[in-house]
């Protein structure tokens, strides 16, 4: 046997484990529910094609119109919310600050946190009867309202909030990361012009940063499409179908409305949304590199 | 040079009302950040007696650990009543091996796809990167299905292996760009002096990848534990991890909800993947910048 045979035997051994993994569970079992959502399952899988009326049964449901009404809702102030606060706060903490790195620290803390402890925690601070606002109301401001979490027309903003408190480090570190390799010539030229620091970072820096805060936003919009312990832990979907998210409407109709074929229809949405979003900045991406290679 | 020309306006050291603003800025922001975990902890520490004051702002006028221990061994999901005790346990024994077994799967893939490239490794690596995109829930109920028939649906090993499979593309990005900065050349004077696949691996490549083993282990551990919907399909009953359990004891409580003793059972959920970002916080960071700006 010889040499090169022997080695070319162990890089296909060493990577055996990871092509069944690929293989059976990302391309086999995403097929097999894409296949599904084409027949009638409900509790079990059914090989009786029904075309694509789970579709047409998806989208003439109104609480998986609600889901899709209020992933967008959150999707856009959430990936906006913490791009602005994130940009925001790595411009504050360039600026040659003290403490620097403690306040990086806070800043970032909520990142290291679970979806789960994030809604649990702003569960009980929006908490009306004995939360912020009936401390408010304590401190001797009678008629302050901050009923969000319980208020159907606000609670998908509560759900912001939220998200954005978990997140907005994120953006932080990778704006802050990018600033810093931004050379400082450039900082020097315009400060002898007289050129104010906002509009240094608003006009300099910022389109800079422009491919590493798309990378940032994708992240944070492909995190939105998963969106699900948030909201089960902070409102379970509630009031009513106010923060009913696709991810959670797809989970239940699995496992606790046994309707298979729809999940999978709902699944399916899901994953083309994903390409919807990734697609357009791989794109970008490959034009970027190509022109450069161009110039 | 630059240095002899005088900026115009003061010194940026000095304190001027920009400054002071961006202070202002930044401990208002740094209040937002830290002020849940605060009230967390505060609440936590009261009677519930107190805590029906309706003061969340307020400090505990005596402090009472009595919600630490009812959470820790005591709390009640439904009608079993024995805190997060066991949930912790749990995360432990699935964290640790899934941990273990993703790192060094990572490692071996990275090693592999960037020392010893060919056509079908690279479509192996498109492969894991576009799965990584995808959904969990296009996945889960043939997954389901294939656990069940492997006899793995509901036990300790088959949650580990799920973690295992669906951390490679984050572990396997990670190693290869690490691998990607190694000189070839090193690989390359190892073959000549006849090591083979396996013995470059555990001899050169493994012991000069410890900073990426570091960061990967961390990540994949804050991931691991505090994840949610896996553990939830996964695991089965006997398995749940603490996330799941911290979930059922808050949102599926009868009577009076005893909200001292969800906070409590809260920051114990956060406690490890917290402990794991304030001691190591260089290393945390430097992993959302390998595992973000590229992802």
């Amino acid at each position: 046997m010889s040499r090169s045979y022997k080695r070319s035997f162990a890089v296909t051994t060493a990577l055996l484990p990871t092509w069944i993994a690929v293989i059976v569970i990302y391309v086999g079992t995403m097929l097999w529910s894409i296949r599904l959502s084409f027949t009638d399952s409900t509790l079990f899988p059914s090989s009786n094609y029904v075309g694509l009326s789970q579709y047409a049964k998806l989208f003439a449901t109104p609480k998986w119109w609600a889901a899709l009404q209020n992933v967008a809702i959150f999707g856009v102030l959430y990936v906006l919310g913490c791009l602005v606060v994130g940009f925001l706060l790595a411009a504050a903490l360039d600026r040659k600050i003290r403490f620097e790195s403690v306040f990086r620290t806070i800043f970032l803390y909520p990142y290291a946190m679970s979806f789960v402890v994030t809604g649990l925690i702003w569960q009980w601070m929006m908490n009306p009867t004995f939360g912020i606002q009936a401390s408010v109301r304590a401190f001797g401001w009678q008629d302050f309202s901050f009923d969000w979490v319980v208020n159907p027309n606000l609670a998908i903003y509560a759900v912001v909030i939220a998200g954005i408190w978990q997140g907005a480090g994120l953006v932080m570190v990778i704006a802050l990361a990018g600033m810093r390799g931004i050379e400082t010539e450039q900082w020097r030229a315009a400060q002898i012009d007289g050129v104010p620091a906002c509009r240094i970072y608003l006009s300099i820096i910022l389109p800079q940063l422009g491919p590493a805060l798309a990378a940032a936003g994708m992240l944070l919009a492909l995190g939105v499409i998963k969106t699900y312990d948030l909201i089960v832990a902070m409102t379970n979907g509630g009031p009513g179908y106010a923060t009913e998210v696709p991810a959670k409407f797809i989970m239940d109709s699995l496992f606790q409305r046994q309707n298979l074929g729809l999940a999978t229809a709902g699944a399916t949405v899901l994953v083309l949304t994903v390409i919807a979003v990734v697609a357009p900045f791989r794109y970008a991406v490959h034009m970027r590199a190509r022109r450069r290679e161009g110039a | 040079m630059s240095n002899h020309i005088r900026p115009n306006g003061p010194k940026p050291s000095r304190l001027t009302p920009e400054r002071i603003g961006i202070y202002v800025f930044l401990i208002a922001a740094a209040l937002f950040f830290l002020l849940p975990l605060f009230v967390m902890l505060a609440t936590s520490l009261k009677t519930m007696d107190e805590v029906r004051l309706g003061q969340i702002f307020e400090l505990p006028r005596q402090f009472d650990i009595g919600a630490w221990s009812t959470a820790w061994s005591g709390a009640c999901q439904g009608i079993e009543c024995v805190g997060v005790r066991s949930g912790f346990w749990n995360s432990v024994k699935i964290t640790v091996p899934a941990v273990t077994l993703s790192v060094f799967l990572g490692a071996l893939n990275g090693y592999a796809l960037s020392f010893w490239r060919s056509s079908s490794s690279r479509i192996l690596f498109a492969l894991l990167m576009a799965g990584g995109l995808i959904p969990y829930q296009i996945f889960l109920y043939p997954l389901v299905r294939i656990m069940a028939n492997l006899e793995l649906y509901n036990s300790l090993a088959g949650i580990v292996l799920v973690h295992v499979i669906f951390g490679l593309p984050l572990v396997t990005l990670l190693f290869r760009n690490y691998f990607v900065n190694i000189p070839e050349e090193l690989c390359r004077a190892a073959r000549v002096d006849g090591a083979g696949f396996w013995r470059i691996f555990f001899e050169i490549m493994l012991p000069l990848s410890t900073p990426m083993i570091v960061v990967a282990s961390l990540f994949q551990f804050t991931g691991i534990w505090n994840d949610f919907l896996l553990g939830l399909v996964f695991a089965g009953r006997d398995n749940l991890p603490m996330t799941v359990q911290l979930n059922n004891i808050v949102n599926t409580t009868m009577g009076e909800r005893a909200y001292n003793v969800n906070m409590a059972a809260t920051i114990l959920t956060a406690l490890v993947p917290l402990a794991i970002y304030f001691f190591s916080g260089r290393w945390f960071v430097r992993g959302i910048a390998a595992g973000a700006v590229k992802g």
